[in-house]
């Protein structure tokens, strides 16, 4: 028997959920979860909502308090950054120089907020990833009545940009698509959004960023607008880039690794022998839909963690590493084909969604109540339909359309039963 | 087995109805967590522990 760790690194929702996974899976060997950031687990998606608004405090988003990590037996090494994989080895390099022989490796380190060069070094510019970032944001917003300039009208900038709003605040929505959420949702539901923070008083524009405006506050330069490609100023005491994030995979460089959009695994979620990826850094081949696939959706980093950890341990089990319990049978490796989910809340309204919505080449959007913009669309590739979102809906509606999309089924069948399933109120 | 919810952090995916829609039930206004069986038999007990699992706003909290 090894006395060698499984490390996961990453300690956010799929991190700490794949630990937990693996010890349920029957992992009793040391087990390292390494993060970077210095606070245990907590949860991502309120940051943009009740953390920011202020609802919540941090210690509400805290995914697991020390009493219930403590049955784990973590060695937990936050502030903690892993600088390194050998793959043939399944060694990590730590930031202090530690190498750490595993018996294997689960990569969950999530994705880091772009920014803009020109950014650089200029107060007022925010990101919005972290726990610090929303909470240096949130001390900004609490000051006073502010001009936010929201650069990028994404899921999070329509987010926070409806916090914003809701506190008060002048609001412009920066976008280089026309409609907020295009990319994500289709242009349907973009507009229903769109109508929504029009009506709440946010300002949309469309371009790109040219260059920041400064003013002199001291020593130092701060923010003072947002100069657009078009010429055009949006003078700001705040800005919040909000144009993506990137995997965090710059310090994979181990080529058996493939990081072209984040790090690439096969349908078990396996990148490499040992080692296995959950989360929004994970790019995996998802069996039912035939291509690869990469999700930053919180219910995604749950979901493939607990897949990663269970297929981890049954191929350590097959290895001999891990012992099979006396009078039971070894799990086999399963492959990961998830119904992808995600969320959104703006104002009063929450969208939910169910399979894929981007990339599709067909989608119906069906308005069924413009004032209260309770809404249905379809989204629909290669003839199947592929996903399906509801602004608005009732639960049992909702739990009705995931059961279309479970499985891409023909597009014509999905649109009778999306019909069948909103029909009655 | 004992679960207790934090239903003012629930996001109303749903998934805990999914996997186990003896035990939990959503409101129709909102979309948020009922609980419908606080001490559920053993038949349900690896239901629930799934539901707690995949929880996508760690909401439910199970004691066994």
């Amino acid at each position: 028997m090894t006395t060698l760790p499984i490390a996961v690194v990453g300690a956010s929702a799929a991190g700490i959920t794949a630990a937990e996974a693996l010890r349920r899976a029957g992992w009793d060997g040391p087990l390292t979860l390494i993060g970077d950031e210095p606070h245990l687990p907590y949860d991502r998606p309120p940051l943009s909502k009740q953390l920011l608004h202020g609802a919540w405090e941090p210690a509400k988003l805290l995914l697991r308090t020390e009493e219930q990590l403590a049955p784990l037996d973590l060695d937990l090494r936050l502030g903690t950054r892993a600088t390194g994989l050998d793959v043939a080895t399944r060694t990590l390099t730590l930031d202090g120089g530690e190498r750490l022989a595993c018996a294997g490796v689960i990569i969950a380190t999530g994705v880091a907020a772009r920014t803009l060069p020109a950014a650089d070094g200029l107060a007022g510019v925010f990101t919005l990833r972290t726990l610090d970032d929303a909470l240096a944001l949130r001390d900004r917003l609490s000051e006073g009545a502010r001009r936010l300039v929201v650069v990028g009208n994404g899921v999070l900038g329509c987010e926070a940009a409806a916090v914003a709003r809701e506190l008060g605040h002048e609001v412009t929505l920066v976008g280089r698509e026309p409609v907020p959420m295009a990319v994500a949702v289709g242009a349907g539901i973009g507009e229903l959004l769109a109508e929504e923070h029009r009506a709440r008083g946010v300002r949309l524009v469309t371009g790109e960023v040219a260059e920041f405006e400064t003013v002199a506050d001291g020593s130092a330069a701060r923010v003072g607008g947002v100069r657009l490609a078009d010429g055009s100023l949006h003078p700001a005491d705040l800005v919040l880039l909000a144009i993506g994030s990137e995997p965090a995979v710059g310090w994979l460089a181990d080529p058996a690794l493939d990081t072209a959009d984040g790090l690439g695994c096969d349908a078990y979620c396996a990148a490499a022998p040992g080692i296995y990826a959950a989360g929004d850094v994970a790019r995996w081949e998802h069996p039912g839909h035939g291509r690869p696939l990469r999700f930053e959706h919180r219910m995604n980093a749950t979901e493939q963690a607990m897949a990663a950890a269970r297929n981890l341990v049954a191929e350590l089990t097959a290895e001999g590493v891990v012992a099979t319990a006396e009078g039971t049978e070894p799990q086999e490796r399963r492959p990961f084909a998830p119904v992808p989910y995600f969320w959104s809340d703006q104002y009063g309204l929450k969208l939910q969604a169910y399979g894929l919505t981007s990339g599709a080449d067909e989608v119906e959007t069906t308005v069924l109540d413009g004032e209260a913009r309770r809404a249905v669309a379809l989204y629909g590739r290669d003839g199947l339909a592929v996903g399906v979102l509801a602004c608005a809906l009732p639960p049992r509606q909702i739990r009705a359309l995931r059961a279309v999309v479970a499985t891409p089924v023909p597009w014509e069948e999905a649109r009778d039963r999306v019909r069948a399933a909103t029909a009655t109120g | 087995m004992k679960i207790t919810l934090d239903a003012d952090k629930c996001c109303a995916a749903g998934q805990c109805v999914l996997v186990a829609p003896e035990v939990f039930d959503q409101r129709d206004e909102d979309g948020v967590v009922v609980l419908l069986d606080a001490e559920p038999p053993a038949a349900q007990h690896a239901a629930v522990r799934e539901a707690a699992a995949i929880c996508p706003a760690a909401v439910i909290e199970v004691q066994e």
